[in-house]
């Protein structure tokens, strides 16, 4: 479903037919999604619908078992999640994926590390100075307030947890940036700066896709909004074009609509 | 008003709680120095005698090689029970290829090679035959490398090393003689401290290093951010073996032999040293100084327990009981410092 004020002809990240079995557990069934250049799609399902799972095929943590991924036109495969993030693919994984025992700046740099090269390219040495100035310029420019990046991030509120893993995920000319429920751990006056953190992403160009179980989340920074059932696609819409009830109902597998049903929920 | 609260909350924070950033900096440093006040107050003549001071530097070598090791394989919250077996192994191929005859420039690099490879195949073990845990993988070694040392000496002690295999285990440096005492440094202190220096460098100031603190404190975040975890764990476990080769080849230097009921029981002492010293069991924490000062700890331990002619059974149950204080006090720490 192509963004109605798009001029672009190809998606950005595609996912054609993609299943996806683990043993005799079948977490993704013949699952089709596109993402457009610039665009905020939101994902929502149940639990166990596949939402992660799809998340974590997206971001070359699991391989499909069918169907085939496509970036830029062009078909992919990522061997590990080094080859997505090659591409401009960024994950913000549920459990953040950070080294609480590390400071601030090593993890943003986590994997890719300022290096120094010493005796000759012999050795490679992290270069910890470059690193802490690297991390804090870039905290500064995505106006995130630390204490100082030598903080260890396991000294952190959930929400700057949070925000330290979002900078991390766009440190590097990111171009797609998945994230798994931010906001589902975070203390409620957190959860407005995460939500602003993601519209500027959007700002920038960068292509999201958020899984939410919070339709606050979904209709403060999505486009678009597709919703999985039992592993399959069950329904998508322009955000312009669907409500709140029924968003909701997609998630319990109906497309009536549900305002009642909704009701309840929340009571 | 926020800064009033702050003040408050400044004040609610216990004397205890504030001092844990200076225990954990000079506590290890404040332990040592307590010792060894003690021993000297218990055995003025003896303890500060250079020839002691010495000895401790001799006989703690072995164990800083071992638990410099662990400690490597502790920090990615794994264990390795195989070193003391590993130095054995070591030891052995050592003396008995110098007795049928090989040249010495190859028997010297025999230990540390053995260890190497037993390191690798630990590490291949826990990660590409999957075990569950490296408590399996190096359990197995522990036996493997015990039966594999007793198999190539026939369970035969072999002695008699020629001097450039003895010379890291029993080289002196003659510093001169002042007031009737010949002042000798060991070798093997200066190459002890060359060794943690290296740690500390390939630790604190390597991406290697940086990424086995990363891999301990989450492995999930190591994998997910393109870190090769297998590969990393494997290289873990080869140098941790490879140490064990350095203290055999030690210590078939200062034994000037090779005996195959060697390093039993000293993988527990490793252990106990890295532990003392501040590393976590569960991953991610310590550091290389801390290390150094829990060997330390457990040779002043040992040393001044041997000067004041304590059994060695009572030794057991002292060594047993600082262990279990030590991981007390640590979880002390952590309860405290962790208190919102
Ligand atoms: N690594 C795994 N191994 C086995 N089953 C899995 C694994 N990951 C997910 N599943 C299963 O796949 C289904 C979808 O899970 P998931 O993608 O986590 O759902 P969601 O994120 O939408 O709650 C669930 O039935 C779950 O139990
Ligand atoms: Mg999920």
């Amino acid at each position: 479903m192509r963004p109605q004020n798009s001029n672009d002809d190809s998606p950005l990240l595609e996912a054609r037919g993609v299943s996806k079995y683990f043993g005799a557990v079948t977490a993704l069934r013949d699952v089709d999604l596109q993402l457009w250049p610039g665009e905020v799609l939101g994902v929502v399902g149940d639990n166990g619908a596949g939402k992660s799972t799809l998340m974590k095929v997206l971001s070359g943590l699991y391989p499909p078992s069918k169907g085939s991924l496509h970036f830029d036109g062009n078909e992919v495969q990522f061997h590990s999640p080094r080859d997505a993030r090659d591409l401009g693919i960024e994950m913000v994984y549920q459990d953040l994926a950070l080294a609480g025992n590390m400071n601030i700046a090593e993890n943003i740099y986590l994997g890719r590390e300022p290096k120094r090269k010493v005796l000759g390219g012999l050795i490679s040495l992290f270069d910890h100075k470059k690193g802490l100035q690297m991390a804090k310029d870039h905290l500064d420019n995505l106006k995130i307030q630390v204490k100082s990046v030598e903080q260890k991030v396991e000294e952190l509120s959930g929400g700057q947890r949070q925000a330290v893993a979002i900078a991390r995920s766009i440190a590097f000319q990111a171009r797609v940036v998945i994230m798994d429920e931010p906001t589902a751990a975070l203390a409620i006056k957190e959860v407005g700066k995460v939500l602003d953190m993601i519209v500027g992403l959007k700002d920038r160009g960068i292509s999201v896709v958020i899984i939410s179980h919070r339709m606050d989340d979904i209709f403060y920074v999505c486009d678009r909004v597709m919703a999985l059932y039992h592993g399959a696609n069950f329904s998508e819409s322009h955000l312009k074009d669907t409500s709140r009830s029924e968003v909701i109902g997609w998630i319990m597998g109906t497309k009536e609509n549900v305002r009642e049903l909704a009701h309840d929920r929340v009571k | 008003m926020t800064e009033s609260s702050n003040h408050e909350m400044n004040n609610e924070v216990p004397w205890h709680v504030r001092m844990i950033p200076f225990f954990d900096r000079y506590g290890i440093l404040i332990v040592i120095v307590v010792m060894c006040l003690v021993l000297w107050a218990m055995q003025p003549e003896v303890f500060l005698s250079w020839r002691n001071i010495s000895n401790i530097f001799k006989q703690t070598a072995a164990n800083g090689m071992l638990s410099i090791g662990m400690f490597l394989v502790i920090l990615t919250a794994g264990i390795d029970l195989s070193v003391g077996s590993v130095l054995a192994l070591g030891m052995m191929t050592l003396a008995v290829s110098n007795a049928s005859g090989v040249p010495w420039p190859i028997v010297l690099c025999l230990s540390p090679f053995m260890g190497m490879l037993a390191g690798f195949v630990n590490g291949v073990g826990i990660t590409k035959l999957r075990m569950p845990h490296p408590f399996i993988m190096t359990l197995g070694m522990l036996f493997m490398a015990r039966g594999l040392a007793n198999l190539i000496s026939g369970g035969v002690p072999y002695s008699g090393l020629p001097d450039p295999v003895r010379f890291l285990g029993s080289a002196q440096i003659y510093l001169g003689e002042f007031d009737g005492t010949r002042y000798n440094l060991p070798i093997v202190f200066l190459f002890t401290i060359f060794v943690y220096l290296v740690f500390w460098i390939l630790l604190e100031h390597t991406v290697f290093g940086r990424r086995v603190y990363a891999i301990g404190g989450n492995p999930e975040a190591a994998r997910v951010s393109g870190i090769n975890v297998d590969q990393t764990l494997i290289i873990v476990y080869t140098i941790c073996g490879f140490m064990a080769g350095v203290a055999g080849l030690i210590m078939a230097g200062r034994t000037n032999s090779g005996f195959p009921n060697a390093g039993q029981g000293m993988e527990l002492e490793a252990i106990a040293a890295v532990i003392i010293g501040g590393a976590s069991f569960f991953g991610g924490r310590g550091q290389v100084l801390g290390i150094f000062g829990g060997v330390l700890i457990m040779g002043l331990i040992r040393n001044g327990l041997n000067l004041n002619d304590v059994s060695t059974f009572w030794q057991q149950i002292l060594i047993g009981g600082i262990i279990v204080l030590a991981v007390f006090i640590d979880v002390l720490r952590r309860d405290w410092g962790t208190r919102s």
